[in-house]
């Protein structure tokens, strides 16, 4: 093998299975997540066409999206059309042989929340989900993308997919953050400077000193949010934080099959005369706190800003753009963010309910209570989680200060379950998406770190949190 | 999937930017486990208003844009979240060819998957179509996948990019599972050293 490759390329080679001639290059998928929304009509389609799930352990599935987060969820869901999906992945599941996280059980969570979690999500591995956060597992240095539901059926199949294969960018994160100023806030400003098609046709991979002194949590929110830029996927190198994260989670290797492996796993990292497509660099030396103010994740801005105005904007699309959002959004050019208040607090998703952010959320509201204008809650990003911030006592520092502790599901993240914000309601949000509609119609949506969306919660408008 | 070779249908203009799929098809109606019965939650929050009423002031809902089956849209089309409902809205609507200067990755294969051609222009050429669809009544295209061009009968047309092997599934109304199943083979083989 050539000593000049990116850690796309290795992973990518590994994998190939045939190039057939003016074809797609067939690819072989190790991991294949799956949950009710997207799978349903793969499953139906495999059934109508005689053909069986080629490679069932290599696939689990949870319910995450549908689930309510009160304590009804282990009921019977009441939205007849939302129980048929949930009903219908249980059938599914059983009649393949599939391994299903159920509601009931405390391996259950967000799709990738529990990946990782569980050691499913291993460096080197391709994975894939009818989920276009799948990039999120990307931060253990594996090579994860969303499918959409044909492709879905054709890895249930095939255990492959038809992939061209796509052009590299390396982003450069140059710098140290200061207090209060986290992974969110980093990848909110990457986006505001690429654009939301910036990555398109890319995968990105992540790397320079800020991304080295993360946390796994913190390059997961990081690689959660790659599509948001338009990248498909989002890689990190695995080092020593990853294999301490990992290490004695249920499905990693054990003994020495493990000192293997991360042999197997540091030979991953991108050699030192490889070249990408593109390049990017983001400075974090003087990152401040981000907020988003727009219809979607590029119109965001740090929180010291003021909201712009369409005349801010050269390119016309842009300008048009700034109107739309502004008019949904409700807001007047001019006004400064940290004016703005909140009806509603978030902290929940992929994105950002992890244990360290639930954790460093709690530290800010600790002691103090919740503005009376905000309704605030915190959804865990799975079961785990939601049992481990018991045993440390976090749900106890959110109740008395006044936010709802809540089950583990997507909520609120998209509101296809019953946790949907009213129309014309601000919500100070800790997930990936600001889309109009997104947490419910007419909702208006402000995506922030956990740290700024609690802060939040307490004054009922935006603070910077780094004078907290 | 249906055969796409050519087609002659009215164009529909949506002069926006980034329309995600949360737009297409919001989160509401992904709870079906059937492919069909999207088409009429298309754009539901931008369609409709509060009690369910037509949106008089959505494009789409103008009569003359009754029965459009081409749609010419601004960049980044499709972007989001994977959600191949989106597509299965849009063709059940009645769409067969989407035209952008750029889509979103995952939604441009989605729409590969469904038989919905998606061409991209220049923004010059673009331009155009866009003043075109909106001023001229009834205005058509006439786009074809085999010589991958497209025109009006007036003085516009353009050729566009396409994938050689998405064109020909396409063209021939094939799906993928079928043709990568004939590498069995070495999918086997690749299991077995692995
Ligand atoms: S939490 Fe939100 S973004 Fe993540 S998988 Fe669920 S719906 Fe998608």
């Amino acid at each position: 093998m050539s000593n000049n490759l990116t850690m796309f390329e290795k992973i990518w080679q590994k994998h190939i299975v045939a190039e057939p001639k003016d074809q797609p290059e067939i690819l072989y998928i190790d991991l294949h997540l799956v949950h009710e929304v997207t799978s349903p009509q793969a499953f139906e389609s495999l059934r109508l066409n005689n053909r069986k799930v080629r490679r069932p352990e290599l696939t689990i599935a949870t319910v995450d999206h549908n689930i309510t987060t009160d304590d009804t969820r282990t009921e019977v869901i009441k939205d007849e059309i939302a129980r048929k999906q949930v009903e219908t992945i249980r059938e599914n599941c059983k009649s393949n042989d599939i391994t299903l996280f159920d509601v009931w059980d405390k391996e259950q969570g967000i799709v990738h929340v529990i990946g990782p979690e569980q050691g499913y999500t291993q460096p080197g591995m391709t994975i894939v989900c009818g989920d276009s956060h799948t990039s999120t597992h990307g931060a253990f240095g594996a090579l994860a993308f969303g499918i959409g539901t044909s492709e879905v059926e054709h890895v249930l199949a095939t255990q492959t997919l038809r992939q061209r294969k796509p052009k590299t960018m390396k982003v450069e994160f140059k710098g140290t953050l200061s207090k209060g100023v986290t992974a969110k806030d980093m990848v909110l400003k990457l986006i505001g400077q690429i654009g939301t098609a910036g990555g398109t046709g890319y995968v990105m991979e992540y790397t320079g000193e800020a991304i080295r002194n993360l946390n796994m949590e913190g390059r997961m929110t990081i690689c959660n949010m790659s599509i948001e830029g338009g990248a498909r996927a989002g890689m990190i190198a695995p080092d020593q934080t990853t294999f301490e994260w990992m290490n004695g989670r249920n499905k990693v290797p054990k003994g020495s099959e493990w000192d293997k492996a991360i042999l197997e796993w540091e030979k991953l990292r991108t050699d030192k005369d490889a070249k990408f497509d593109s390049y990017v660099e983001v400075d974090c030396d003087d990152l401040e706190p981000f907020v988003s103010w727009g219809t979607n994740p590029s119109q965001v801005l740090p929180v010291s800003a003021k909201i712009p105005s369409p005349e801010d904007f050269e390119i016309s699309l842009d300008s048009q753009s700034c109107a739309n959002a502004l008019e949904y959004m409700g807001l007047k050019p001019g006004t400064r963010i940290e004016d703005i208040h909140l009806d509603r607090v978030f902290i929940g998703s992929c994105t950002n309910a992890r244990i360290t952010d639930l954790r460093n959320a709690a530290k800010i509201i600790e002691g103090k209570k919740v503005n009376s204008n905000v309704r605030a809650q915190v959804m865990p990003g799975s079961t785990l989680t939601k049992i481990q911030a018991e045993k440390e006592g976090l749900d106890e520092i959110f109740k008395s200060s006044g936010f709802e502790w809540r089950e583990s599901g997507c909520s609120m993240c998209l509101g296809m379950n019953p946790d949907i914000i009213a129309p014309g309601e601000r919500c100070a949000s800790t997930s990936n998406r600001n889309f109009e509609g997104r947490q419910g119609k007419g909702g208006r949506t402000h995506l922030v770190s956990p740290e700024m969306a609690a802060a939040a919660a307490i004054e009922g408008h935006f603070v910077d949190v780094r004078n907290w | 999937m249906e055969k796409f070779i050519e087609h002659t249908g009215l164009v529909a203009p949506l002069d926006r930017v980034n329309v995600d799929t949360d737009q297409i098809i919001p989160k509401q109606f992904l709870k079906r486990i059937e492919r069909t019965g999207f088409g009429k939650f298309a754009f539901y929050d931008w369609r409709y208003l509060e009690d369910g009423v037509p949106n008089p002031e959505f494009i789409l809902n103008d009569p003359k844009f009754n029965g459009a089956s081409i749609l010419v849209t601004g960049p980044n089309f499709g972007s989001g979240s994977s959600r191949e409902h989106a597509p299965w809205a849009l063709s059940e609507y009645g769409f067969k060819v989407i035209i952008s200067t750029s889509f979103a990755d995952i939604f441009r294969n989605n729409c590969m998957q469904n038989g919905i051609v998606t061409v991209v222009l220049s923004s010059k050429e673009m331009d155009k179509l866009m003043t075109n669809a909106m001023r001229i009544p009834n205005y058509k295209l006439s786009v074809n996948l085999e010589t991958q061009s497209l025109s009006d009968n007036l003085d516009f047309s353009a050729e566009f990019e396409f994938d050689p092997f998405r064109k020909d599934s396409i063209l021939k109304g094939l799906d993928d599972i079928g043709i990568t199943l004939q590498h069995e083979e070495e999918i086997s083989k690749y299991e077995s050293k692995n």
